[in-house]
């Protein structure tokens, strides 16, 4: 079997997701489709085999939280949590996301073509990100590692604590977060954009996008600072 | 936790059928609110000078055989005023010619235990402990005709499960306010409108947003100027949902904590805490469907 087609108005989320924890993962499907998601949470959680779902429709919160090894598409737009703890795999919105896209990533691609909401990428651990629009304040928030690329605008406090990460954005930022600041874009930056872009098949030219990136001067504790930052 | 919901319809046909819409929207918010369910409907204004008042019979000793026909004989004897009665069980809508703040103080007084859900010319109000389907069901939910509503399903967690503080809350005349959310300085803002005379009813923190908001308006403030005052004054998470008589709106706190999504096609506009109380409404697979952005006002007129 090639492509198996679950409708969610008539058949049980827990079916499922068991079908992809087990039959899938035995190699049973290849494809899944799912169609009337209206806007369920928890859809196509914790995979850990390379199967490839289409989520034709609105997906809840937390779609594909915590995968590993799959391609999963919204066709619509995730609601809080999108990809929230990915390992590695794909998972690609083609609507907007709300808050939280991607917290904690470890690895792996999320693709929003739409907004993202607030916080998108905060804890960023590894994985990495591409916007097409715009991401709310607060995004990237103690990001560790992991790179996003964001081609509209920011909101508030991008990049606030930052550790590792490396961010990039197109358009405007409205306040960068405590210790995150611009560094000049190498051609190594250059070429990081522009795979990313490829990958998530977003078409904007990377030299045009700015990149931020940690100060580093909140990696030791700094006793004259007096909670000043 | 909570779940709001509002239902704007642009289609006056479509009036007829605003609470056969609402229903499922209500019901899909049950996860985010159990406990307790209630929704304030805007429909055609009663005439100038008349008034509607929106009551709770379920903390009487009577509860829902509470005797309204008879409230309305009294009403006649004692202050010889008219009023036309739609009762159900615990519920009851009274509709009169008279200063509302005359009936009221005569209610308060010879039947304490009646709660005053609203107050206007186009507000009904309805409210009670359960959950969102028994809730609708009790009421007739499925029935209700009207230009917009705002509904509301409670998890509590700063006051009691009580039918007086389920949602909506409602202060003045034909405005009312549902919240998902808490906020933290609800006490502050009770102890700045006490003194200019303004009494609470619940120790709930949504009654003193509700409060605020409408002391804001009385005082002459346009709608949004009195929530850009509540974006400075009141703190804490918040998605707080708004109804006048020719009006829904919306806002958020600045740090979007509470989720909100809005659906939009010809024909209405859905507001609810997730998509998945918007899925069943007709042609919502080409609505515009978006996500409100933390400290703006989304109105939408009726």
């Amino acid at each position: 079997m090639e492509r198996l087609t679950f409708d969610l108005a008539t058949t049980s989320l827990r079916e499922l997701n068991t079908f992809l924890h087990t039959d899938a993962k035995e190699g049973k499907v290849e494809a899944v489709t799912v169609v009337n998601p209206d806007g369920a949470h928890n859809i196509a959680v914790g995979l850990d085999c390379p199967v490839s779902v289409e989520v034709v429709g609105h997906a809840g919160y937390y779609a594909g939280g915590m995968n590993q090894s799959a391609t999963i598409t919204i066709t619509g737009s995730a609601g809080t949590g999108v990809g929230e703890n990915m390992m590695s795999g794909k998972v690609h919105v083609k609507g907007f996301a709300s808050n939280g896209a991607g917290a904690s990533a470890h690895g792996g691609l999320l693709v929003i073509e739409g907004d993202a909401g607030l916080r998108c990428g905060i804890s960023l651990k590894g994985g990495n990100i591409v916007v097409g629009g715009s991401v709310g304040s607060f995004s990237a928030f103690m990001a560790q590692a992991g790179t996003m690329v964001i081609c509209g605008d920011a909101g508030d406090a991008l990049g606030d604590s930052l550790y590792e990460a490396v961010l990039y954005v197109k358009g405007s930022v409205k306040s960068l977060g405590a210790d995150a600041q611009y560094e000049p874009m190498t051609d190594a930056d250059i070429a990081t954009v522009a795979g990313m872009l490829d990958r998530a098949g977003l078409d904007h030219d990377p030299k045009a996008f700015k990149r931020i990136a940690s100060q580093r001067s909140l990696y030791h504790w700094n006793a004259d600072a007096n909670q000043e930052y | 936790m909570c779940g709001i919901v509002g239902l704007l319809v642009k289609t006056p046909a479509l009036r007829e059928r605003l609470g056969e819409l609402m229903v499922p929207m209500l019901i899909g918010m049950t996860e985010r609110g159990p406990d307790s369910a209630g929704l304030a409907v805007f429909g055609q204004p009663l005439p100038e000078g008349e008034r509607k008042i929106s009551l709770y019979s379920g903390l009487t000793e009577d509860g829902a055989d509470f005797n309204w026909l008879g409230l309305g004989h009294e009403l006649k004897a004692h202050l010889g005023v008219s009023t036309e009665v739609e009762a159900k069980g615990n519920h009851a809508i009274l509709s009169f010619s008279l200063s509302p703040e005359v009936v009221k103080r005569w209610i308060k007084e010879h039947y304490p235990k009646l709660h005053i859900l609203s107050t206007g010319r186009s507000i009904d109000l309805y409210k009670d402990i359960g959950t969102p389907a028994e809730v609708a069901a009790r009421y007739g939910f499925a029935g209700l005709k009207g230009s917009h509503l705002v509904g509301h399903t409670r998890m509590a967690t700063e006051s009691a499960v009580t039918p007086d503080r389920a949602h909506p809350f409602t202060a003045g005349e034909d405005f009312c306010l549902v919240h998902n959310g808490s906020l933290s300085n609800p006490n502050g803002i009770r102890r700045m409108l006490e003194p200019r005379g303004i009494s609470f009813e619940t120790d709930n923190d949504t009654e003193a947003a509700c409060r605020f908001l409408e002391w804001r308006l009385r005082e002459g403030d346009d709608l949004e100027v009195a929530l850009q005052k509540g974006f400075e004054e009141l703190d804490g998470f918040y998605t707080f949902l708004m109804g006048t008589p020719d009006k829904l709106a919306l806002i958020r706190d600045p740090f979007a904590c509470k989720p909100a999504v809005v659906a939009e096609t010809d024909d209405y506009v859905a507001i609810a805490s997730e998509f998945r109380s918007l899925a069943h409404l007709p042609g919502v697979k080409h609505a515009h469907v978006f996500e409100p952005a933390p400290e703006e006002m989304y109105v939408w007129n009726a």
